[in-house]
């Protein structure tokens, strides 16, 4: 048995124990790590929301919570969607090319039904609630305001498709949440897995182990 | 890339002595080579600490410490916490492990003479490693808050009031209230994530450098430094690292497939690690038929529940519980044999060990049990042993008729 | 080790008597049939929960979604239970009457049955719920031979039937039998059955975890086997240097 023998065959052992023992540990790490991640109770009150948008006035805004924030609905009038493409120069992003929708409300009234915008009502700037001004030309706005929200925080502005004006702290357009219909009054937001749709059946956001 | 980090190695030990201290204690630290089973158990207490710390940490993360809160945060961890199950099955599983592994720990000092000349001071710092772990397993208990977290420490608590002129101030200062309440609740917490933790490592530590100093025991009791080689180390000693770090790889990993065992397949222990009247939660207006700690502790609790009580108070049992507990330390002046192993001491001391454990398993058997007339008897007869071990021992090791011990350590 | 081998049978020898005298005396339990693997008995069994327990007790710890691990799925879950429509399918189960009005109408607060399994055995449980019977003297009109005046009253009579209790002298100590007396929808067999499934459930329902901890840990145990042989071949390599 010469010293060398010995040496490469302790070397192989000590390198197959260290690598199970890699293993044990990877796998003993495991459950520490993955507590971390967000619980059944996380989930469950981050789950969708299901909206009755029935009863809501044409021009005028809800608000609901999800996952802890507020999202608003605004159904729409004729008048304010004809103004969305007239001020699309005074906007930073009119197109809406930076990701801040779902491709499905990746066009001009960052909807799925023009009437109804859904959006998230947190600014991008710092995270303030803007107030919803439906309202043209109000005298604190001037006179090229033709309605949006604006950010008591830092002064950002944001038109009625939620798209950022250029020149305001905030630097993008506000968000859009996943979303989809349940039917024409019935509005599911935060899940947008049709796949989960069953002859009109919510899809709520279960959890497993 | 080597060089680079021979160059790192340099600078770090002129500033720190990381390198010199490798080799005092660990490369170069020598310890004997003919130890057995019985020392693995001081390694695997230290891996069932860093376990219960980890585990208690996460735990820690989830827990809520409100009377109104704390039995539903936990099954919180069970059901909501992903892999939260886990995490609690592995700190109460490592609760009992941890008073499994250093009662084998410590049984392994009697049976060796761990405590004698001159290791007298490595005993009894271990004994009050001991004492924080008690009192660290019991704050443990309350956080629960079952019922038998509850009640058992409302009657824990209230052994204090026993205490002659002080006992009932005493009581209210340690449960911060006049019943065990949420404001107990609250400090248990704080002592039992925070201070005691703090206190055990520091501890921990102490036990390590006064072993270190002295050398570790071996099962033939004999001192491996007075016999050294022409190098200067024992004869009869081998580094530590890497034959003894190796061995006690392999009684970690054994003692993990127990531990792992355990949680995944029998958590409960048929109700001995997770009692089942815990799994209601606390209720200050019904106390359950029968509470009894935890059967880490039963052993004393048989023998204060012994003891009758004298002109009315329950404080002579608690003053034999107390000295049931403390009499440990004075181990290293009640032995007087002139060997230390129990390989080459006479029946008599044998004799007196093997009735010593008998009592203690018995005892702590008969402490999980309702006080019947008989069991009161018996436990009786038994705490009789148990102290007869201790206090008898100046005698008859002294008369014990003990063999010659070694000039070198045998292998069994 | 002679010692050990001595102290070991000395033990032993004390522990023998010991035992036989602790075996408790109590009330006799029959034997439940908990299986949590067969996933059509733990459905019945929720299914029966949420019916007819949750009108006065609450799982608080319990989510509807957790069912899916029964083998259940969102929708069926929603139908099955009959879920109404506002109660989402992440929360809790929580009782239909609230414990202050239970309390005043019981006399005690129905407790939460979450872990009532990891308190009460599952053979209680089984047991308890088949030992009801009709008694005058009390104000629900109904006792228990497993649990002595509870304060529930039987709401599955309309199931089981209604027992009597029948006490009979045999060698100086009483035995009390429990006969049915008017039958309810279910064959005795039938009821049986229906209880076993509801305490199956409620095993499962105690700690949800214990389906999949045991796969968990078979293989777990068998990579710590592998790593065993692994560090004790590593261990015995390099003790080669030693002697």
């Amino acid at each position: 048995m010469t010293e060398n023998v010995d040496q490469s065959k302790r070397r192989m052992l000590l390198a197959a124990t260290a690598a199970a023992g890699g293993v044990a540990a990877a796998g003993a790490g495991a459950p520490f790590v993955m507590s971390l991640m967000p619980s059944e109770r996380a989930k469950a009150a981050g789950a969708p929301v299901e909206v009755d948008i029935s009863a809501i006035e044409p021009g005028t805004m809800i608000s609901v919570e999800w996952q802890g924030k507020p999202v608003w609905i605004v159904r729409r009038t004729p008048e304010m969607l004809d103004l969305l493409p007239k001020h699309d120069g005074d906007l930073a992003d009119p197109s809406s090319s930076v990701p801040q929708q779902p491709e499905y409300c990746n066009n001009q009234t960052r909807s799925i039904k023009p009437e109804v915008l859904v959006v998230l009502g947190v600014c991008t700037h710092l995270g303030c609630s803007p107030t919803f001004r439906p309202e043209v030309a109000p005298t604190d706005l001037g006179a090229n305001w033709a309605g949006g929200w604006f950010c008591p925080c830092h002064g950002s502005r944001f038109d009625l498709a939620a798209r950022v004006f250029k020149g305001v702290p905030a630097p993008t357009n506000l968000i859009i949440p996943p979303h989809q219909y349940l039917s024409e009054t019935r509005l599911l937001i935060g899940d947008d897995d049709k796949s989960k749709l069953k002859g009109g059946q919510p899809a709520d956001k279960g959890a497993t182990v | 890339m080597m060089n680079l980090l021979k160059n790192l190695l340099a600078w770090v030990d002129e500033r720190f002595p990381l390198t010199s201290t490798w080799k005092a204690h660990a490369s170069e630290y020598y310890a004997p080579k003919n130890f057995n089973f019985w020392y693995f158990f001081g390694g695997l207490a230290l891996l069932v600490l860093v376990i219960q710390i980890v585990s208690g940490i996460f735990l820690t993360m989830n827990y809520k410490p409100d009377a109104l809160f704390a039995f539903a945060s936990v099954e919180y961890i069970m059901r909501d916490v992903q892999l939260g199950w886990i995490l609690r099955n592995i700190h109460s599983t490592g609760a009992s492990m941890f008073f499994i592994v250093i009662y084998l720990h410590m049984f392994r000092g009697l049976m060796y003479g761990s405590y004698r000349k001159p290791r007298e001071l490595l005993w009894i710092i271990g004994m009050i490693i001991y004492l924080a772990l008690m009192g660290e397993a019991f704050m443990g208990y309350l956080l629960p808050w079952g019922q038998m977290s509850f009640w058992g420490a409302q009657v824990i608590v209230n052994l204090f009031s026993s205490v002659p002129f002080v006992g009932q101030d005493l009581a209210i200062l340690i449960r911060g209230d006049f019943v065990v309440s949420d404001i107990t609740l609250n400090r248990f917490f704080a002592l039992h994530v925070v201070a005691i933790p703090l206190i055990l490592v520091l501890i921990i530590v102490a036990h390590l450098v006064a072993l270190h100093e002295v050398g570790s025991n071996n099962p033939d009791g004999i001192e491996i430094k007075k016999n050294k080689g022409p190098d200067g180390h024992p004869v009869d000693g081998i580094p530590f690292f890497p034959y003894m770090v190796v061995k006690d790889a392999v009684a970690a990993v054994a003692f993990l497939i127990v531990f792992v065992a355990i949680i995944f397949f029998a958590p409960d222990m048929g109700g001995y690690f997770l009692e089942y009247n815990n799994f209601v939660p606390a209720n200050p207006m019904k106390t359950p038929e029968h509470i009894a700690p935890v059967w880490y502790f039963t052993p004393y609790y048989a023998i204060l529940r012994a003891v009758p009580p004298l002109f009315g108070s329950q404080f002579p049992g608690v003053v034999a519980m107390g000295v049931a507990t403390v009499i440990f330390f004075a181990l290293p002046w009640l032995d007087r044999a002139p060997v230390k192993s129990i390989r080459y001491r006479g029946p008599i001391y044998k004799g007196f060990l093997a009735a010593f454990v008998v009592s203690f398993i018995g005892l702590g058997y008969l402490g999980l049990m309702p006080a019947t007339e008989l069991y009161t008897w018996i436990s009786r007869v038994l705490a009789v042993i148990y102290f007869a071990f201790f206090f008898l021992m100046p005698w008859y090791t002294k008369i014990d008729k003990c063999k010659p011990e070694p000039d070198r350590v045998t292998s069994k | 080790m002679n010692a050990i081998k001595k102290l070991g049978m000395l033990v032993l020898l004390m522990a023998a008597p010991a035992m036989a005298i602790a075996s408790g005396a109590g009330v006799h339990l029959d034997t439940a049939p908990v299986n949590l693997k067969d996933q059509a008995s733990l459905q019945r069994g929720a299914k029966l929960f949420t019916s007819r327990c949750l009108a006065c007790h609450s799982a608080n710890y319990m989510r509807y979604n957790r069912l899916t691990d029964i083998g259940m799925t969102e929708e069926q879950i929603k139908k099955e239970l009959e879920l109404p429509e506002d109660v989402k399918i992440g929360s809790t189960m929580q009782a239909a009457m609230d414990s202050n009005s239970a309390k005043l109408a019981y006399g005690v607060a129905p407790p939460d049955l979450s872990v009532i399994a990891r308190s009460r055995s599952p053979d209680w449980l089984y047991t308890y719920m088949r030992s009801f019977y009709v008694d005058a003297s009390r104000t629900s009109g109904w006792n228990n031979t497993t649990f002595p005046s509870v304060g529930m009253p039987f709401v599955l009579a309309d199931l089981q039937g209604e027992q009597a209790l029948e006490v009979e002298q045999h060698e100086g100590h009483d035995v009390k039998k429990l006969i049915l007396k008017t039958p309810g929808s279910m064959q005795p067999a039938e009821y049986d059955a229906a209880v076993g499934d509801l305490t199956n459930y409620l095993v499962f329902m105690s700690e949800p975890s214990k389906l999949v901890r045991q796969q968990i840990g078979w293989i777990v145990l068998a990579f710590l086997s592998v790593l065993l042989m692994l560090v004790y071949a590593l261990k015995k390599e390099i003790w080669k240097d030693i002697h």
